[in-house]
């Protein structure tokens, strides 16, 4: 089978016949504000879900009950009232026309040369290119389904592959886990789901971008990516443009599975509304992500943070199977009021199980960034090898960059590594390339990828390209 | 006559926070086709006075004019001024970590175009102008793709330094201590490169403290400067005569 090429898409976009009303039904779909059993039945009844799923619910929402709002992070901001959200509404602002939009969200889109017709869609302004884009997806969705590859919404798994998601959901991130997974177990509305089955490896990079009904899943996105043994993905997470989002609190859950000799590449760059330059609005980004390993697998967890007000992240590895693999290459961005708590956890229960940390805080304004991560060696965890890097680069005297290393060691020949850096950005270096007629901007552009570039190169090539502009855009205007 | 591409006039400036003085009313003027050479004792200023003309933060200039080709220097951002044509082979080049020398060239030189209104140099051109250019210099070509000076020796910045300014081509050249640390095959590589960029149209500035540069890199103007500002001029025989005698001499001279 030939590959499926981006020219194909656009020549198949072009054919496509408009299908309307699809949108506007989903408008309407409210569920009054506030959390208590009756809304999550209600929520349940709307998805038409089973009663396992439904019992899943529930018990997650008595569980969360129980639970406290986490105060470890090196974060601060005002509790969310949890009563005062809707649990179930189109989560993205929809706007009414393309002059509602906000003139400086579409002025950094043209930065980053999204095309207006791309720049509609994610504003998700013009229904017609919405619907466009699903039909996309379907014939994208039948190319998979020749290798029996499962991709698509998880509110659509639940229905047609019941029996996959009972079998996986909650194996990697228990409801207890957390407050915001416990939150997001009891009121998930979608999300996706991804199955690899034995022995294939996808053969193109599977993105949510190409998902256009994503765009509804919003606040308690719940993912689950499986990867049946011998088999091989790469998935990309979100996409580069800016959202704005009115919501205030997203608390999605991740979970990956990686059976026997599989290999899962998940890559995320998250842009969500950051706040003004005077720290007010943003998102309240709270995810947990992990991963399972098996024996002889891999994961590989690469994100790009620039945006949300508050980030509370940790993609993380278990490695459970002998000789299994964890990765983690993050870089994240604060500027202005942001704060970021992000890092990983790698936990080595498998022999022979090696785990690689890169991580790169950049922090600009008054923002705070906080690298945090756990290596944790199990005492059966034979010759476990880690290797972390954790940079941070100053932008301005305000800021502050802050790491947190733990590690928890049960097995004498486990080989751990931890270097870390901090440094400010050399004014030296800015002259350096101004003197060679790059402005300032271009300067500190070139100058943060440089500094990037270990994990922007682990980014998949469009996307690198993406997440490029990004770091420019993000940390504009921002030495001092 | 040839037209004057650089042309400082009473010039004064100071550290910008301590307002100590530094350049106290100096004078020079160079000639499209001219090699001058500024010599003086260490803390004299002449890093200082190649920081204010290219225009890097933390100085004032409290006094006097820097015009390039007839336009006023002073009054452009610092890259502004690499677009005019000035060029700065840095005393200590600094590193830029995973930025290869190509990328950041590329980026200088299709900046620089753009704001001249011509067109990007595709990456064919753009390729063999940088073998072409890295021969000028013996650069090894493994070096221009590695990261901007990171891990090269003292002696391969200073032929990188002179490798950019053979890619970007400049109307007026600053060097300031090319010289220092290099050994003398070095030398006579960085020179010979520097000769073979000299033309009618484009001038060439050498800051140094030992006449031996001035073997190979000709001058026709020996500057002295001492205490801020330009003490005596004279040919290149001037080298010849501080080489011998110091610079004690000409400050004392003059106070
Ligand atoms: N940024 C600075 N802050 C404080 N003093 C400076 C700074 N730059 C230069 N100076 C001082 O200015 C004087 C001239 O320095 P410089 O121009 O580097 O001399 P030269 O290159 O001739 O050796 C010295 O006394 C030096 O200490
Ligand atoms: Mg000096």
């Amino acid at each position: 089978m030939a590959a499926y090429t981006e020219e194909e898409f656009a020549e198949e976009l072009k054919n496509q016949e408009y299908k309307f009303g699809f949108t506007s039904e989903i408008e309407s779909d409210k569920i009054p504000a506030g959390l208590n059993e009756d809304i999550i039945r209600m929520i349940s009844a709307k998805k038409q879900e089973p009663e396992w799923l439904l019992e899943y619910r529930l018990n997650a929402y008595s569980v969360w009950q129980e639970m406290t709002e986490p105060e470890w992070a090196h974060v601060k901001y005002k509790k969310p009232d949890f009563q005062a959200i809707s649990y179930f509404s189109a989560p993205k602002k929809q706007y009414e026309s393309w002059d509602d939009v906000d003139p400086e969200m579409k002025a950094t889109m043209d930065k980053l040369g999204i095309s207006m017709d791309e720049q509609k869609k994610l504003t998700g302004v013009a229904v017609d290119f919405v619907m466009d884009s699903v039909s996309v997806a379907t014939s994208f969705k039948e190319k998979l389904g020749e290798l029996g590859i499962i991709f698509c919404s998880f509110s659509e798994a639940v229905q047609d592959h019941p029996e996959l998601v009972k079998k996986y959901l909650g194996t990697v991130v228990p409801t207890q886990d957390n407050f915001y997974a416990a939150l997001n177990s009891a009121v998930f509305t979608d999300g996706s789901f991804c199955y690899i089955p034995k022995g294939v490896r996808c053969p193109m990079e599977l993105s949510t971008y190409f998902r256009i009904n994503e765009a509804g899943t919003g606040q308690f996105e719940r993912t689950l990516v499986v990867a049946d043994q011998g088999s091989c993905v790469s998935y990309l997470e979100g996409c580069t443009a800016p959202q704005r989002d009115e919501n205030q609190l997203h608390a999605a859950v991740v979970e990956l599975i990686a059976l026997d000799d599989a290999e899962i590449k998940y890559s995320t760059v998250q842009n969500w509304f950051p706040g003004d330059k005077d720290g007010k609005g943003g998102v309240f980004n709270f995810v947990t992500k992990r991963g399972i390993c098996h024996t002889n697998s891999k994961i590989s967890w690469t994100q790009v943070e620039t945006g949300s007000a508050v980030t509370w992240k940790y993609p993380s590895c278990v490695l459970k199977g002998d000789n299994s693999i964890g990765e983690f290459y993050s870089v994240a961005v604060t500027n202005n009021f942001q704060q970021a708590d992000t890092g990983t956890k790698m936990i080595h229960l498998g022999k022979n199980t090696k785990s690689t940390i890169i991580s790169k805080g950049i922090s600009a304004g008054e923002s705070q960034n906080s690298y945090r991560g756990l290596v944790q060696i199990g005492s059966r965890a034979d010759n476990a090898r880690n290797f972390t890097q954790c940079d941070s680069l100053l932008m301005t005297d305000k800021c502050g960059a802050h790491t947190f290393p733990y590690i928890e060691c049960k097995n004498n020949s486990a080989k751990l590594e931890h270097e870390a850096t901090t440094s400010k950005i050399g004014e030296d270096q800015i002259f350096y390339c101004q003197q060679r007629g790059l402005s300032e901007e271009k300067a500190i552009g070139l100058i943060v990828n440089g500094y990037c570039k270990e994990v922007l190169n682990k980014l998949p090539m469009e996307f690198a390209v993406e997440a490029q502009k990004l770091l420019a855009i993000s940390l504009e205007n921002s030495v001092g | 006559m040839s037209k004057i591409l650089i042309d400082i006039k009473n010039l004064h400036a100071e550290i910008e926070d301590e307002g100590k003085k530094i350049l106290k009313g100096l004078n020079l003027t160079v000639k499209a086709g001219e090699v001058h050479a500024i010599m003086g004792p260490n803390g004299a200023g002449k890093s200082t006075l190649a920081s204010v003309v290219s225009g890097k933060d933390g100085y004032e200039v409290t006094e006097g004019s820097v015009e390039m080709d007839g336009k006023d220097l002073l009054e452009l951002d610092p890259d502004e001024r690499a677009k005019e044509g000035l060029f700065l082979a840095f005393q200590y080049p600094v590193e830029i970590p995973g930025v290869s020398n190509i990328n950041f060239l590329r980026t200088a030189i299709n900046e620089i175009k753009e704001y001249r209104g011509e067109e990007a140099v595709s990456a064919k051109d753009f390729m063999s102008m940088v073998r072409e250019k890295s021969k000028l210099v013996e650069l090894d070509s493994k070096l221009a793709s590695r990261a901007v000076n990171e891990g090269f020796s003292g002696g391969e910045k200073k032929r990188n330094e002179i490798f950019q300014m053979a890619m970007l081509e400049p109307k007026v050249a600053i060097l300031d201590e090319t010289d220092s640390g290099l050994d003398i095959d070095a030398l006579r590589i960085v020179a010979a490169g520097v000769n073979k960029l000299r033309n009618e149209n484009n001038a060439v500035i050498v800051i140094t403290h030992y006449q031996r540069l001035l073997d190979y890199i000709v001058p026709d103007f020996v500057h002295v400067l001492a205490d801020g500002k330009i003490v005596k001029t004279g040919d290149k025989s001037l080298a010849l005569e501080l080489e011998e005698k110091g610079y004690d001499w000409l400050t004392t001279e003059n106070a």
